[in-house]
């Protein structure tokens, strides 16, 4: 029984810290712009699959050295589709309304996806597996050197973002941007440079990401983004939209909920609900999250000022 | 706003545009070979859908992504209503309401916990909760059958009327369409209406000026799923046979672009994004697999270029009737 928990802990800790380096691309997007970006999710597809195509390219398919420097690679490629989607279908539209700059993210998504799937084919691939194999056991719990990894990596991009955030001058602009992108401009900050890098960081998180769920699950497909997105996104609401820990703690969180309510929902409910509904967890989480903590775990105290915007778009 | 606020219409010239319109798709729709009959149907299946959806994204200014939710609502209420699937076979009309009854029912309750907030969220939930309905549609065998869908589903019999062929349901989609743009209409030019657009436009000062604006942006999203389940039932009947494959997020994407592409907040923008989005994929058949790759294309190019749509907000009915009725 306690090694059934724990074992379901590091399942849980291995989902979570994929959805948290999802998560915090959105958090950080919604953070600046008030933008839900719908095309993160299919940034996250991109990475996975410009991964594949760079092992296979580099030869270096399974390899865990050559899986850092796909892993680089393909942090810098998606990034800097990032930054162009936001110069080309958002900034355009800063100012307008609310409703526009969604509308223009849902059509990158649409747009990306199909780019991929124009460019990899409608069948899923089979996905070389960058991190190590193997495994170790532990208190009788069966841990990976894939989920080991899979945690490291997540771990160390974190928190070197919050070193980033927190401790450069680049990290100090981009929260003076978040703070008040009007204010910043007043002290000599360039907001387009704060949201470009943004629109940077964010997907590469997201694609780096792509490439470790892909290698975890064997396959890629390009479709996967789209729930996978909706989790993250949930995540991010859970932990506070536009707060960075918020993110991480929502993605951990977030895993925790799926991974045990799977686990035991079918044993609770003699088998009336099977695994089958994992992709609902999200879903009901985010529901009650807006019905009872609206600003999610680590947000800001959610007063009439900060929860009312002038109109909803 | 002019100051002639209440313009006066010319009855006849009214009623004339009023019927006009309709009665030429009709006949039209008798000299068509049945494919193009079929396209026809889905075109104005598509102008109520986009109609309804109208309400809480044109006139609202919130985002809905799963209104294809609604729409497979409807759908499944005809199919498990009247079909083998329990033996159990009702009238067409009362089902037609249950339907519509369903999915609004749905849409408030899902509307209570999100749209007391900042109206994104909404997004984000409705997308959630049209994937949620794709999972119990996938998984409820027992009830929903599966993946494999309901088939023989009844023949509809209005008020002893058999809808067999697909020119009987052009004359039900046209009396359905007639219904919805003026009830959509009516709504724009109601008190609803001036606060739907004092909430889109500003939600502090519509707050200020007394109004509700949980209250109204609930009643407009559970209209828009009224209008939606109509559909569904509707469109159930027509192909009588319904899958979880009919109701996907693609569907709820193709709705918003009939009307972001026609005109947001503009019955004939819902008319015109309509036949454009259903009728140009039919032309393109050989290109299926770029199609989804120019949807997307096309929302972003018309939100950079056209943010107002083909036609803007201010060139609706009242304008027309304004036109026809001042001379």
């Amino acid at each position: 029984m306690g090694s059934l928990i724990l074992q379901q802990t590091i399942n849980a800790l291995t989902v979570g810290s994929i959805y948290a380096l999802i998560a915090l691309g959105y958090t950080m997007v919604y953070g600046v712009l008030r933008l839900i970006n719908f095309a993160h999710s299919e940034l996250f597809t991109a990475g996975a699959f410009i991964g594949l195509g760079l092992a296979g390219a580099l030869g270096v398919a399974g390899h865990p050295l050559g899986g850092v420097a796909v892993g680089l690679v393909t942090f810098v490629a998606v990034g800097l589709i990032g930054v162009s989607v936001e110069i080309v279908a958002y900034r355009p539209l800063r100012g307008t309304s609310r409703l526009a700059p969604m509308l223009s993210a849902l059509g990158m998504a649409v747009v990306i996806q199909n780019a991929v799937m124009l460019i990899a084919g409608r069948r899923p691939l089979i996905y070389p597996s960058f991190l190590p194999n193997g495994v170790v056991e532990l208190f009788g719990a069966i841990v990976t050197y894939k989920q080991i990894t899979i945690f490291t990596v997540a771990v160390v991009l974190m928190v070197g973002l919050e070193l980033f955030v927190n401790r450069t001058t680049l990290g100090v602009r981009i929260r003076a941007v978040a703070e008040n992108a009007e204010t910043a401009s007043l002290v000599g900050i360039n907001p387009n440079m704060a949201i470009s890098l943004i629109f940077f960081i964010g997907p590469g998180l997201g694609a780096v990401a792509g490439i470790l769920y892909s290698s975890f699950y064997g396959v890629a497909s390009f479709t996967m983004g789209f729930v996978i997105g909706m989790k993250a996104f949930t995540a991010a609401i859970l932990g506070g939209i536009g707060s960075i820990p918020g993110a991480v703690l929502g993605g951990f969180l977030l895993g925790i909920i799926e991974t045990f309510g799977t686990a035991w929902m079918p044993v609770l409910t003699g088998g009336l609900v099977g695994t089958e509904y994992r992709d609902i967890f999200a879903f009901s989480v985010l529901v009650l999250i807006l019905l009872f903590r609206p600003a999610g775990l680590l947000g800001e105290h959610v007063s009439e000022e900060t929860m009312v915007y002038k109109s909803d778009f | 706003m002019t100051s002639e606020a209440h313009p006066r219409l010319n009855p006849v010239r009214g009623a004339a545009a009023l019927l006009a319109v309709p009665a030429l798709v009709l006949v039209i729709g008798h000299f068509l070979p049945t494919y193009p009959l079929r396209v026809l149907d889905m075109i104005l299946l598509y102008a109520v859908l986009g109609l309804g959806l109208n309400i809480v994204v044109g006139y609202a200014g919130l985002l809905d992504l799963g209104f294809v939710a609604f729409y497979a609502i409807g759908a499944y209420s005809w199919a498990l209503l009247a079909s083998g699937q329990f033996d159990i076979h009702l009238p067409f009309a009362l089902v037609l309401f249950i339907g519509a009854g369903l999915a609004g029912l749905a849409g408030i309750l899902l509307g209570i916990p999100v749209l007391r907030l900042r109206g994104d969220y909404l997004a984000i939930v409705t997308l959630g909760f049209g994937e949620i309905i794709r999972v119990l549609m996938n998984n409820l065998d027992g009830l929903t059958n599966g993946p494999q869908g309901i088939a023989r589903i009844d023949e509809a019999t209005l008020f002893g009327w058999t809808l067999a062929t697909p020119l009987d349901f052009l004359y039900l989609l046209v009396g359905l369409l007639a219904v919805a743009f003026l009830f959509v209409w009516r709504i724009q030019e109601s008190a609803l209406g001036t606060a739907l657009a004092a909430v889109r436009e500003d939600q502090d000062a519509a707050r200020g000026c007394g109004i509700d604006t949980t209250r109204v942006k609930l009643v407009a999203f559970g209209t828009s799923a009224m209008i939606g389940g109509a559909c569904g039932v509707i469109f159930a009947a027509m192909q009588r046979f319904v899958s979880p494959e009919s109701f996907t997020f693609w569907e709820s994407l193709v709705i918003v672009l009939v009307i972001v592409v026609g005109g947001l907040g503009n019955p004939f923008g819902a008319l015109l994004g309509a036949t454009l989005l259903i009728l140009v994929p039919e032309l393109l058949r050989a290109w299926a697999d770029y199609r989804l790759l120019l949807y997307g294309m096309a929302l972003v190019l018309v939100i950079l270029a056209r943010p107002r749509g083909l036609i803007a907000r201010d060139y609706g009915p009242s304008w027309l009737m304004r036109r026809l009725g001042g001379g």
